[in-house]
């Protein structure tokens, strides 16, 4: 394999937006059309309602911050784009989530097929023990039968895109385990891009790293909007101020507020909002 | 500006502060402005020259309300209302410095007149120092409280002033065509009360950034403005009409 640029083409898939639509509306504050249309949703553990009446909607190649105090359902939203929730009984959500005009929480849903086309990826980095290169074909194999050299193309896709190409090429054999904490949350993300999902879910990705490592991660997700919808959930309001094009701000299960991140960070509408953006909450 | 406390007490502290500086800046500045007109209307070269000396602290005090601003913005990272009262905070500051300056050079000129028998009454230039006065006091009441509401009546003010200016600037021109000894006096009157106007223009300007800062919207581009002495000619009667 040899190293290529970072503007590697994205292998084709039916139904995928244009890229480059997200790069040129890159943060004017103007919004694409919804990816994925969150309307009337509702969730609840048990009898718990932990989310209510949300409406929101994810802009296509657009990053979309959430941030709120812990315990206000900014978490649980992720849990239910790509119906990780359903994996534990007692935890139902109602309303719609559309993405294409399909309902992602009807019951009839494919879940693996949805979570291929919606990835996530966590806050502490989760790589398998296994070697670089498996850590990435391991997914794609559920999904794809791909032969040995379109496999290593999609390798060599994936870590470029995640901008981790050029310090794992010459270790692709190595331990994903040996890999600094930045390395392997990047490789997280590779493995997540591998499946070529149409949406990322990040939760938290770069509470457990360095700055240094942070503003890589930020970079990245930056490159990625080219190609994917974004959705982050992160308790530094700094860095939904700097990732996102949207912020929607979450309390006690409600979405308090959403706008622009220019408008949210500068002239919020909600008192809530403003209270807790500039640290005076409660 | 919202009631609730800031959970780290010492970033409330800080910019309660920047606000205390604003205000005391406004103070010195109110205070200029105060003595420099009163040097005029008493030809009083004392007053005119703590006028003057006045504006080595106002400058100051400029400078130390921006250290605290660019510590702010490093070291706290406002956000919403609080950032808009941070970067607000310098812009207010250095349209109180300019204040200054036109206060200082309105009691530079007070001197040079201080040394002519003026035959005539300067009852528009105090009238005209005086809604001056009237609006900037306004305006620091309106950052000292957060009054959005002040700030509009500034704002709305700056009208009537643009008018007594005009006025003023016709009797003058009248005056030099009258005796061209007046003509020295006036030049400085001239230039004393296009002073007072952009202290009034500075004025409003602040109350814009109040305004902004307190509510998160800005006041509209076209506020309602009366300085028409550019375009103002005075002519003799029989005089032909300028080219």
């Amino acid at each position: 394999m040899s190293e290529t640029a970072n503007s590697l083409p994205m292998p084709a898939r039916a139904g995928h937006p244009a890229p480059g639509m997200g790069a040129m509306a890159a943060r004017s504050g103007a919004l694409n059309p919804a990816r994925i249309a969150i309307r009337g949703l509702d969730f609840y553990y048990g009898t718990n309602q932990s989310l209510k009446k949300i409406n929101l909607d994810l802009p296509a190649q657009q990053v979309t911050g959430m941030i709120g105090p812990s315990g206000c359902g900014k978490s649980t939203l992720l849990r239910v784009l790509n119906r990780m929730y359903s994996l534990y009984p007692g935890q139902r959500a109602e309303g719609e989530v559309l993405m294409d005009g399909q309902n992602l929480i009807a019951p009839e849903m494919d879940t693996n097929a949805l979570r291929s086309r919606i990835g996530m990826v966590f806050q502490k980095p989760t790589p398998f023990p296994m070697s670089v290169y498996d850590n990435i074909a391991f997914g794609v194999k559920l999904h794809e039968q791909l032969s040995k050299s379109a496999m290593e193309e999609r390798v060599e896709w994936s870590l470029t895109r995640a901008a981790l190409w050029g310090e794992v090429k010459d270790r692709l054999s190595g331990s994903a385990m040996g890999l600094s904490g930045g390395q392997q949350q990047r490789l997280c993300i590779a493995r997540t891009i591998a499946v070529r999902p149409e949406v990322i879910l990040l939760d938290e990705p770069t509470s457990a790293l360095d700055p240094i490592s942070t503003l890589k991660v930020e970079e990245l997700i930056d490159e990625l909007k080219r190609d994917f919808t974004i959705a982050i959930v992160t308790h530094n309001m700094q860095q939904a101020a700097r990732c996102a094009d949207q912020v929607a701000f979450f309390y006690l299960g409600e979405m308090v507020e959403v706008a622009p991140a220019a408008q949210l960070f500068t002239a919020p509408k909600q008192k809530r909002t403003q209270e807790y953006i500039t640290g005076r909450f409660g | 500006m919202s009631e609730a406390q800031h959970i780290v007490k010492s970033y409330g502290q800080e910019l309660q502060l920047l606000r205390g500086l604003m205000t005391a800046m406004g103070g010195m500045v109110e205070s200029q402005v105060a003595l420099a007109t009163d040097a005029i209307l008493h030809q009083d070269a004392d007053t005119a020259t703590r006028a003057v000396e006045l504006d080595l602290q106002v400058d100051q005090q400029e400078r130390e309300a921006e250290q605290l601003v660019i510590r702010l913005l490093a070291l706290r990272q406002p956000m919403a209302d609080d950032l808009r009262q941070v970067v607000g905070a310098m812009k207010i500051t250095a349209a109180m410095e300019r204040i200054g300056d036109y206060a200082k050079n309105i009691a530079r000129r007070s001197i040079v007149l201080g040394q002519y028998r003026l035959p005539f009454s300067l009852a528009g230039v105090a009238n005209m120092s005086r809604l001056v006065q009237e609006n900037l006091k306004l305006v620091i009441d309106a950052i000292g409280e957060n009054d959005a509401d002040k700030a509009n009546q500034v704002w709305q003010a700056d009208l009537a002033i643009d008018e007594i200016y005009n006025s003023i600037f016709r009797e003058l021109v009248t005056y030099m065509m009258e005796d061209a000894r007046n003509i020295t006096p006036c030049t400085h009157l001239l230039f004393i009360a296009k002073n007072l106007e952009r202290i009034g223009d500075h004025a409003t300007n602040i109350a814009e950034h109040v305004h902004y800062a307190v509510t998160g919207e800005a006041l509209r581009e076209d506020r309602p403005k009366g300085d028409a002495s550019a375009y103002a000619v005075v002519r003799l009667p029989n005089d032909a009409a300028p080219r």
